[in-house]
């Protein structure tokens, strides 16, 4: 009816884009290194970076990528664990929430309050706890999902029109045929939002686990390992806090593309 | 006296993004004089929210001249010369009442104390004064779409645009408002241009009918209304309006047969 | 909001809340639960008493560090959002890699700003708040610039105003209540930032450091009551925040409750 004719001016596709931006900070790293003169112990060459995971981390070791991937495995391992039994935990308990008011109102607020406090402070008394087993480090990462997520499927549990819930009691519908034919469907979007998030704290939570201890096998043992011998090779420990961002870009990204994937039908 | 509004030979295609062209305008001629109530009716599609964009300058016309107060659209746009409401009353949510009629004002650089009063009367004018404080979200349907007629208002422009205003209001309440705009009409001495889907609202509110019909839109009939004033609810059973309200569906129905 | 409205929202909170506090005291004496797994609330209490001044020495080093990264980290986020909001290719292209950048764990930048200004400067956590509170202000800011009702455009356009005009009266109240939940979750972010940043090493007197320290001393005590100081800070943060947006944007908490 209105004129509104979406706007078909010439766009660059958002990929190109991002490319493009890419390469600009690639020069613009450089660029500050050149103009402020950073000597390489506080700005490497990228080059020197991407040339460092190819050597030997130590005398006749293996090459720094193959050290890396293993420990990001390694913290993967822990993240996702701990990413997956915190989700469940929280959808369990959000939906709960969402059918239970008694609960939603006596528990919630202290959800709440709890995601406004520094919940990593408590991360070496978890590590204590466990006695420095794996087990901590998916332990913390589960802790660090399970909040988004319960706030999210309550919110989204919550969501449906109210006039869809009564389509429902006309047809005489169960509370758990509404749950999932209509509840779930809704909540979903909202419970992707929270997982998105989680992904990442999963992957700090997991790196965070390893600190106290010193798990030397993950990506935070790597880190702090390297951060000891900075000075004679500060690319190695950059290289390392560049395979702990790729992991949390990759984590990311696959809840993001699982997301696409499931929410594919669902006009937004 | 220079017509409000002259429009010759005004065609719009709208095109590309790979779609095949839509020719949202064809061959508009049209004028309007000081002082009238125009109104666009016709199906969905018709093109008669875009006229109203053409005219104010919201949307560029591929070929034709638009003629506004003797100016150029273009020119009356940047000289403020008209006001606008649209379908929804589109308020700023971070402003109160008052100031969401302010606001044209304000661009306008307006005095503070000026424009509050001027602010004050256009409420006064749509009867809700006492509301300034209130933020929309407080207000009903009607009550927000009043107060976006008061911000258009609120300048005195020359020209109202009206983008199907009552559209998603009940029946009774949007009969209240035709029979008030109607008054606020005959107050600011103001020329009205109203795009609408309701045949009985066309007849009721305007001195002449514009009937659109779509594919390509374009003007089949222009109906002149003969009701006197002042109208009200006895004018909407009077046997004569609904002569007209037969005659503008029949023209309607022309078009649509013409289109087909 | 009447009294009785107010204990029907904030009673059954309460009441869980002492149920809580007093389960575990006596849960606790009762089983002999080991000082390492979790001391009792009065001991953590007791605690507190023989050493609130190292606490909030520390406490007060790590809030400074927050504060001072959360002012500036926001606030460089919604300047690079407005600045940003006017060129649509800039924008498509800075807003999949903020997202992505988002995505990292940027705590492990740690090292690196203590290698750079040294472990016991304050800069080197300020800088790791700054990084974790930039991007989602600047995300979210850019969110609400451009999620603009476009009828509200229209609208500005037929007062034919500029672009600045635009910005002024639509764009940035509009993006307010985006920045805000930002600001929201950057007030824990930022309290999170500086303790964990201080776990790669900090000066003495700080949350994380001392957290870290009393820990592996085996003073478990004083180290709880650090965290449960850690955690009001986080609280109090958060509620300064919500009482400012109220404040701000009246318009949008009053839609929300």
């Amino acid at each position: 009816m209105v004129a509104a004719a979406p706007s078909v001016k010439r766009r660059t596709s958002p990929a190109l884009a991002a490319v493009l931006v890419l390469i600009a900070l690639a020069i613009i790293w450089e660029l500050v290194k050149l103009v402020f003169r950073l000597d390489s112990r506080t700005l490497p060459h990228l080059w020197d970076i991407l040339a460092a995971l190819g050597e030997p981390s130590r005398r006749n070791g293996p090459p720094l990528i193959a050290v890396l991937l293993e420990a990001a495995v390694f913290t993967a391992q822990g993240a996702v664990v701990g990413f997956a039994i915190g989700a469940v935990i929280g959808f369990v308990l959000g939906t709960v929430f969402a059918h239970v008011p008694i609960l939603e109102r006596s528990l919630v607020p202290y959800v709440v309050a709890s995601q406004t406090v520094p919940i990593l402070a408590i991360a070496p008394m978890v590590v204590i706890w466990l006695q420095g087993s794996w087990w901590s480090v998916p332990v913390i990462a589960a802790y660090l999902t399970f909040f988004p997520v319960t706030i999210n499927t309550l919110r989204g549990m919550k969501s449906p029109d109210p006039r869809a819930i009564e389509l429902m009691r006309s047809y005489a519908a169960s509370t758990w045929e509404t749950l999932w034919k209509l509840r779930f469907p809704a909540a979903l979007p909202a419970i992707f939002t929270a997982l998105k998030i989680s992904a990442t704290s999963s992957v700090v939570g997991a790196i965070i686990a390893e600190l106290p201890v010193g798990v030397q096998r993950g990506l935070g043992g790597a880190i702090l390992n390297f951060n000891q011998y900075y000075i004679t090779g500060p690319q190695r420990l950059w290289a390392a806090i560049a395979v702990a961002a790729l992991v949390g870009i990759v984590f990311f990204a696959v809840v993001s593309l699982v997301e696409r994937a499931a929410l594919r039908n669902i006009v937004r | 006296m220079t017509p409000v509004v002259s429009l010759t030979n005004v065609n719009k295609i709208f095109s590309g993004g790979g779609r095949p062209q839509t020719v949202a305008l064809k061959d508009i001629n049209l004028c309007v004089e000081p002082r009238e109530f125009i109104s666009l009716i016709g199906p969905s599609g018709c093109g008669k929210s875009t006229l109203l964009r053409v005219i104010g300058d919201l949307v560029t016309v591929s070929s034709g001249e638009v003629l506004v107060n003797g100016k150029s659209a273009h020119e009356a746009r940047i000289k403020r010369e008209y006001g606008m409401v649209f379908q929804s009353p589109v308020l700023f949510e971070w402003r109160t009442v008052l100031h969401n009629v302010e606001l044209p004002l304000e661009i306008m650089g307006v005095p503070k104390a000026e424009r509050t009063r001027r602010a004050r009367e256009m409420l006064k004018l749509v009867e809700l004064h006492g509301f300034e404080r209130h933020y929309p979200w407080q207000l009903s349907g009607g009550m927000q779409q009043r107060v976006a007629i008061a911000r258009a208002l609120a300048f005195s422009p020359k020209l109202l645009l009206m983008d199907e205003p009552f559209g998603a209001l009940d029946e009774l309440t949007r009969e209240r408002m035709n029979a008030e705009l109607l008054r606020i009409w005959q107050e600011t001495q103001t020329t009205v241009i109203f795009v609408t889907h309701s045949i009985p609202e066309a007849v009721f509110l305007s001195t002449r009918v514009v009937v659109m019909s779509a594919r390509p839109g374009r003007i089949t009939e222009i109906v002149p209304i003969d009701l006197p004033y002042p109208r009200n609810v006895e004018t909407r059973e009077s046997p004569r309006f609904f002569e007209l309200v037969t005659h503008v569906r029949e023209a309607l129905r022309r078009g649509e047969e013409m289109g087909a | 909001m009447t009294t009785q409205a107010r204990v029907a929202r904030l009673g059954p909170p309460l009441v869980i809340f002492l149920l809580v506090v007093v389960l575990w005291e006596v849960l606790i004496r009762a089983l002999n639960v080991p000082r390492f797994i979790l001391p009792a609330p009065t001991a953590i209490g007791s605690a507190f008493v023989n050493t609130y001044g190292a606490v909030l020495d520390s406490a007060t080093y790590t809030l400074r560090n927050a504060l001072l990264g959360f002012a500036l980290g926001c606030g460089a986020g919604i300047l690079v959002a407005i600045a940003t909001s006017r060129w649509t290719t800039v924008r498509e292209g800075l807003l999949p890699i903020a997202i992505a950048v988002n995505s990292i764990p940027i705590i492990a930048f740690a090292p690196l700003t203590n290698n750079w200004f040294g472990s016991n400067n304050p800069l080197s956590k300020v800088a790791i708040v700054v990084l974790i509170t930039f991007f989602p202000t600047m995300i979210n800011t850019v969110r609400g610039l451009t999620l603009v009702e476009p009828a509200k455009l229209e609208l500005m356009r037929s007062y034919a105003v500029s672009e600045f005009t635009v910005l002024a009266k639509v764009r940035i109240p509009n993006a307010l209540p985006y920045t805000f939940n930002a600001f929201k979750v950057c007030s824990s972010l930022s309290l999170i930032g500086a303790i964990v940043a201080e776990y790669f090493g900090g000066p003495r007197k700080s949350l994380g450091v001392y957290i870290l320290q009393e820990a592996q001393l085996f003073r478990f005590d004083n180290a709880w009551a650090a965290i449960v100081i850690a955690s009001l800070l986080g609280i109090a943060f958060y509620l300064v925040v919500i009482t400012i947006e109220r404040r701000v944007i009246p318009w949008h908490a009053s839609i929300e409750s």
